[in-house]
């Protein structure tokens, strides 16, 4: 006969055991709970915040993306975000094959600056294979042909209050529904700023009024923000040409951003207007751009 | 202490000795648990991220057509709607568990269900969030644990075999099938596969999933060219999904060989330090260690 061997089970410290794994579970489904909540948001921020601290004190100018022979460029560019804007104004001018195209550079600049195609084609240009990530995982490389963001500002002279460049784009991404009341909610002054953005951008885009049967409410357009630290970056350009054609509508025509060391979001395209700010408030929802007023980071660099 | 109030005449009675023997320090301990807590928030919330484009290619860039993996729902030929598996070309039918899945009682195309994402609807954005608090969380806690741990010579004692336990692999691997497990002195410390398997754990796919990780942000790119480590951005992501793989299977067998081995003890052991070493006695004789 085998040898019994006896262990007093502890049950007060299973019962306890038990008890903490319940609540480990319990834990996980309060996370979205949490994560709703004003502490939850600024507590859930904090590792994002962290990712920018870190990546600030590591990258310098001369930190580059990397640039890949033109053999491994990919033989499709996925075109993602809006690939056919259906904006009457834009329509138009890509009607004329954006002839009629300028770019407005305004905002905190001693010259504002309205610039055709050519004008910009006639400015020093950029070439690089780059890979553009996409925030939901994809990557493609493309080659991106562009006059250095650095360059346009020079030209336009920043004011010594200068911090953050806003890129207003042409395509229409929702309609927002409080167009008509002014005072309607509390997001009225932000509201009011940008129509007054939205009125430049037709200004510059020479539109009419909107057609009757358009949807109604306040269009929100694309917006986007850098700071100075990535405006100044060597590959930060504005692009006029993927892989040595001019730019398809799919992927931004006439000119879209390249900021490298950011995620695809960043890159906005069918830009129509910079603007040089001191401050991201009162542009949409003060969080710096569509995507961001949104719930995704400003900082775009993981 | 043997039981039975019969015993026949030529039963031998065993005696067990109970030895306490202090095994996890407290900052192993916390370290452990700490982890436990980012491993969970950092799978469910990289499974939420994966949702956004569930598909893995290999190389620097995607090949949209030609995944290596890819999770998705389509429809049957009668019309209803089905989840879909592909893996290298191959495809399976995963519905109600890959691809598409209950959410709210609805029948909802997604590649991860519900249950296992945090959040538990898509939202990439939130879904970010949680996994970059938690990734700084886990990377803290780690570092906490691996200067500990190297310099109290715990890390050593913990991961690496004794010359002697290599020679007993074979066995080590016998006791682990049969689910019998040294007792007396030999219990003292780690066998020899669970050393090792610790060390691929602590030492090569936990700082791989860091790696692979920053491998994919454009930024830390621009520093250190990281892909290249692994053939390109989309190959560290596909990497960083199998090693995920590889440490939930870790789990798995850690968690039913905690069961087997005598919960309790184990249990009792992570959360207060003190493990009991058992040691059988017979009344005459040598001591015995099974």
């Amino acid at each position: 006969m085998k040898p019994r061997l006896r262990i007093p089970a502890p049950h007060r410290r299973g019962f306890l055991s038990a008890a903490a794994g319940l609540l480990g579970v319990s834990a996980l489904g309060g996370c979205d709970r949490f994560a709703v909540t004003p502490t939850g948001r600024q507590t859930l921020r904090l590792g994002e915040d962290a990712n920018l601290f870190v990546q600030r004190l590591l990258l310098t100018p001369a930190s580059l993306a990397k640039e890949f022979p033109d053999s491994e460029i990919s033989p499709w560019f996925k075109p993602n975000g809006t690939v056919d804007p259906q904006d009457r104004d834009y329509k138009s001018l890509a009607g004329q094959n954006f002839g009629n195209w300028k770019l407005r550079v305004d905002g905190l600049v001693e010259t504002p600056q309205d610039l055709s195609l050519a004008d910009l084609r006639a400015l020093p240009a950029r070439t690089q294979t780059t890979r553009h990530d996409c925030v939901e995982g994809w990557s493609a490389i493309g080659k991106w042909t562009g006059v250095p963001l650095a360059e346009v500002l020079k030209r336009a002279g920043l004011k010594p209050e200068a911090r953050y460049i806003v890129f207003h784009c042409a395509d229409t991404m929702e309609y927002s529904m409080s167009g008509e009341s002014e005072n309607a909610n509390p997001g009225m002054t932000a509201r009011a700023e940008g129509d007054e953005n939205q009125a430049s951008d037709s200004k510059a885009a020479g539109a009419e009024a909107p057609d009757a049967d358009e949807p109604t409410g306040t269009p929100i357009r694309y917006y986007e923000s850098i700071d100075l630290t990535d405006a100044y970056h060597p590959q930060t350009i504005l692009a006029y040409d993927l892989n040595g054609k001019a730019l398809p509508v799919s992927n931004g025509a006439p000119l879209r951003l390249r900021v490298e060391r950011q995620l695809g979001y960043k890159q906005a395209k069918y830009v129509m207007r910079i603007e040089v700010r001191d401050s991201l408030k009162g542009i949409g929802e003060g969080g710096g751009g569509y995507w961001e007023d949104r719930g995704y980071e400003w900082y775009a660099g993981i | 202490m043997a039981a039975g109030s019969a015993l026949a005449k030529d039963d031998v009675v065993e005696t067990v000795r109970r030895r306490w023997m202090f095994r996890h320090p407290l900052v192993i301990r916390f370290a452990h648990w700490i982890n436990v807590v980012c491993l969970a928030i950092l799978l469910m919330s990289g499974l939420q991220i994966f949702n956004a484009h569930p598909a893995l290619y290999w190389g620097a860039a995607s090949t949209f057509d030609t995944p290596f993996v890819a999770i998705t729902d389509d429809q049957r030929d009668d019309g209803s709607a089905r989840g879909v598996t592909y893996v290298a070309g191959k495809s399976f039918d995963t519905s109600g568990w890959l691809g598409l899945s209950t959410f709210n009682g609805e029948a909802t195309g997604r590649a991860f269900p519900a249950w296992m994402t945090v959040p538990a609807h898509q939202d990439l954005a939130t879904g970010r969030r949680w996994h970059f608090l938690f990734a700084w969380a886990f990377v803290i806690n780690g570092l906490i644990y691996l200067i500990y741990g190297i310099g109290t010579g715990q890390l050593r004692r913990r991961l690496i075999p004794d010359g002697d336990q290599m020679r007993g692999f074979g066995s080590s691997i016998r006791e682990h099938l049969t689910l019998h497990f040294p007792e007396g002195d030999e219990a003292k410390r780690y066998n020899v596969l669970q050393k090792l398997t610790y060390f691929v754990v602590v030492l090569i796919l936990l700082p791989l999933m860091l790696v692979t990780g920053l491998s994919m942000s454009p930024g830390v790119n621009a520093v250190v060219p990281l892909p290249d480590l692994f053939g390109g951005r989309q190959s560290a992501r596909t990497i960083h999904f199998i090693v995920t793989n590889l440490l939930v299977l870790f789990v798995i067998v850690h968690v039913l060989l905690v069961l087997a081995s005598g919960v309790w003890n184990n249990m009792r052991s992570m959360l207060t330090g003190w493990y009991v070493i058992e040691r059988r006695k017979l009344p005459a004789g040598p001591e015995k260690i099974r």
